[in-house]
């Protein structure tokens, strides 16, 4: 038989068809339909929640590191030679106590600079009586028991002065702040999962649509001896095309919101704003997640391929 | 090779379109399966390409019940077909060379060998020219030989033709014909051509003839039910279709 008519060109842009890697049996459309950038979208949304919960996570975190290993101790007392001489002794007390590190009497200068700008002048006449605060630094965060027997100690040592004072655990006042921030990164996740819902639903309906589409390639290819697994790889190979495409992007224009949204705090110049921060290891989830988007959308793909082929012979 | 044991197929809720079919497919045997339109040849075709499963009765191929064979099996006895459809069933996109190379990427054949095989294939049916046409750009008889060569390209233990004559002039219909002949006598296939057109039959002699009628089987001289007697080994002719190409695998 003579050689075969095929010129070398046609058998070069033959030979890298491969129906293996599922390559050409599906009409390529480069990015053109929908789904790559609705995933993208996706994936931009998900970038953002997750920065937004992770700061605020930081946040919280940094603010009770902050304060919940120290205590304020108020003694009220309206005559100030009494108050000096209980918080002296309750000074002493603390200072003696295993669980403090540092004991501070708050100047009563101090405390009328804190006051003035609500108090006007009165904050430093005699008629507007101030109590004695005391900052104490304790060796950890204390817990409800060891805060009473702090309690104890104070009043056992202001009981011969005829005063008594009270424990505020710093942390107690930002409870509602520490909620607030806890709510917030609890919305992160529950936006993240919709979104994730959203991709995986995204895909579902592509993949149900190209399906449908290609099914009559399908058939042809079911009917000459292909595997339901050959075919489900030529459809994997394009929702990982798209995914790959749309996480990307997606990736992209988060981190651009999330810059925009750091200037934005950064330019409050707020102690508080800037525990706030994101660290590498908060960058690196924050990268992962189009890899995340990109499994979700394979395995989507997937399980939408593998259940429509199941409805065949 | 084929038995099919008391078949009957309905589709949905409708009445059978096949019913009470009996009759067994020899190797090496060449059938036609005539009936008017509507008369399920089509129907009993997808039977026997695995397209479709039967509302009833059994059929076994190739020693193994298709009735109870797990789906995710059917990929292997598929290969073992050649099937040219009614209306060719070309993936659109893909070249005459592509379209044909399907069954054999399909099995996993070095691509070297898939090349060479599509090749010497194209030159058998004589569109070695359009090798890199795209079905959309060629003529129903040029879609059909494409068809064909697809058919054949895997050298299929039973090749099942609709209608392959159909869209062709007649002289490309003796010459398709011929070349199913070829792998009849040649490589020992097992051919079952369905058609309509009567004069076709007469232009293979020793073919056996399966008549449908409202879905029933005729077969009054038992021909499907008995081996056929062997045929005499073919002589090679210099007038005789060209030799198949060789075997890729």
């Amino acid at each position: 038989m003579n050689a075969p008519p095929v010129t070398q060109d046609a058998r070069t842009e033959t030979s890298g068809d491969k129906v293996g890697s599922g390559a050409g049996l599906l009409p390529q459309t480069w990015f053109g339909g929908p789904i790559p950038w609705v995933i993208a979208i996706l994936i931009a949304l998900v970038v953002i929640a997750a920065a937004g919960g992770l700061s605020f996570r930081n946040l919280a975190e940094n603010a009770r590191a902050d304060l919940s290993g120290a205590v304020t101790v108020q003694i009220a007392e309206a005559d100030p030679q009494v108050r000096t001489a209980q918080a002296e002794a309750a000074g002493d007390a603390l200072a003696g106590h295993p669980l403090v590190t540092s004991v501070r009497i708050v100047p009563e200068a101090e405390l009328i600079e804190l006051l003035e700008p609500w108090l006007g002048s009165a904050a430093s006449s005699e008629d507007v009586p101030i109590p004695a605060l005391i900052d104490v630094e304790l060796t950890r965060r204390a817990d409800r028991q060891e805060l009473a027997q702090l309690q104890l100690a104070l009043d056992r040592a202001l009981e011969p002065l005829g005063g008594s004072a009270r424990v505020d655990a710093q942390s107690e006042w930002l409870r509602p702040v520490y909620d607030a921030l806890a709510a917030l990164q609890y919305l992160a996740l529950a936006l993240i999962a919709l979104v994730g819902f959203a991709t995986a639903a995204a895909v579902w309906l592509a993949a149900r649509s190209a399906f449908a589409n290609h099914r009559d390639t399908v058939e042809i290819i079911h009917l000459l001896g292909g595997t339901d697994a050959q075919v489900t790889r030529i459809f994997q190979r394009s929702v990982l095309r798209d995914a790959v495409f749309g996480g990307i992007i997606g990736l992209l224009l988060g981190l651009g919101a999330v810059w925009l949204l750091g200037q934005q705090f950064a330019a409050l110049d707020s102690g508080m704003v800037a525990g706030g921060g994101l660290g590498w290891v908060d960058w690196v989830v924050i990268a992962a997640i189009p890899l995340g988007g990109v499994l979700l959308a394979l395995i989507t793909g997937r399980i939408t391929i593998g259940l429509a082929l199941k409805a065949m012979l | 090779m084929v038995k099919f044991d008391n078949v009957g197929l309905r589709y949905g809720a409708d009445a059978e379109v096949l019913s009470d079919l009996s009759f067994t497919l020899f190797p090496g045997s060449f059938y036609f399966l005539t009936g008017a339109s509507g008369a399920g040849k089509t129907s009993l075709l997808k039977l026997l390409y695995l397209a479709q499963r039967p509302s009833r009765g059994s059929i076994r191929m190739f020693g193994k019940d298709m009735i109870t064979l797990p789906r995710q099996r059917l990929p292997d006895f598929r290969r073992r077909l050649g099937v040219v459809f009614q209306n060719f069933r070309l993936v659109p996109h893909l070249s005459a060379f592509d379209n044909v190379a399907l069954p054999l990427r399909l099995a996993g054949t070095n691509e070297a060998k898939v090349v060479k095989a599509v090749s010497d294939m194209l030159e058998w049916v004589g569109l070695s020219h359009r090798a890199q046409a795209i079905p959309a750009t060629m003529s129903g008889g040029e879609q059909q030989r494409v068809a064909i060569a697809r058919a054949v390209i895997a050298r299929p233990q039973i090749l099942i033709a609709d209608e392959p004559t159909g869209n062709v002039d007649p002289e490309m219909a003796l010459k398709l014909l011929r070349l199913f002949e070829a792998l009849n006598n040649r490589v020992g296939t097992t051919v079952i051509v369905a058609t309509h057109d009567v004069h076709l039959l007469k232009k293979v002699p020793d073919s056996l003839i399966m008549r449908l009628a409202k879905g029933r089987l005729s077969d009054p001289t038992g021909a499907l039910r008995y081996p056929p007697a062997p045929k005499p080994k073919i002589k090679t002719k210099s007038t005789g279709p060209r030799p198949l190409p060789e075997d890729p695998r």
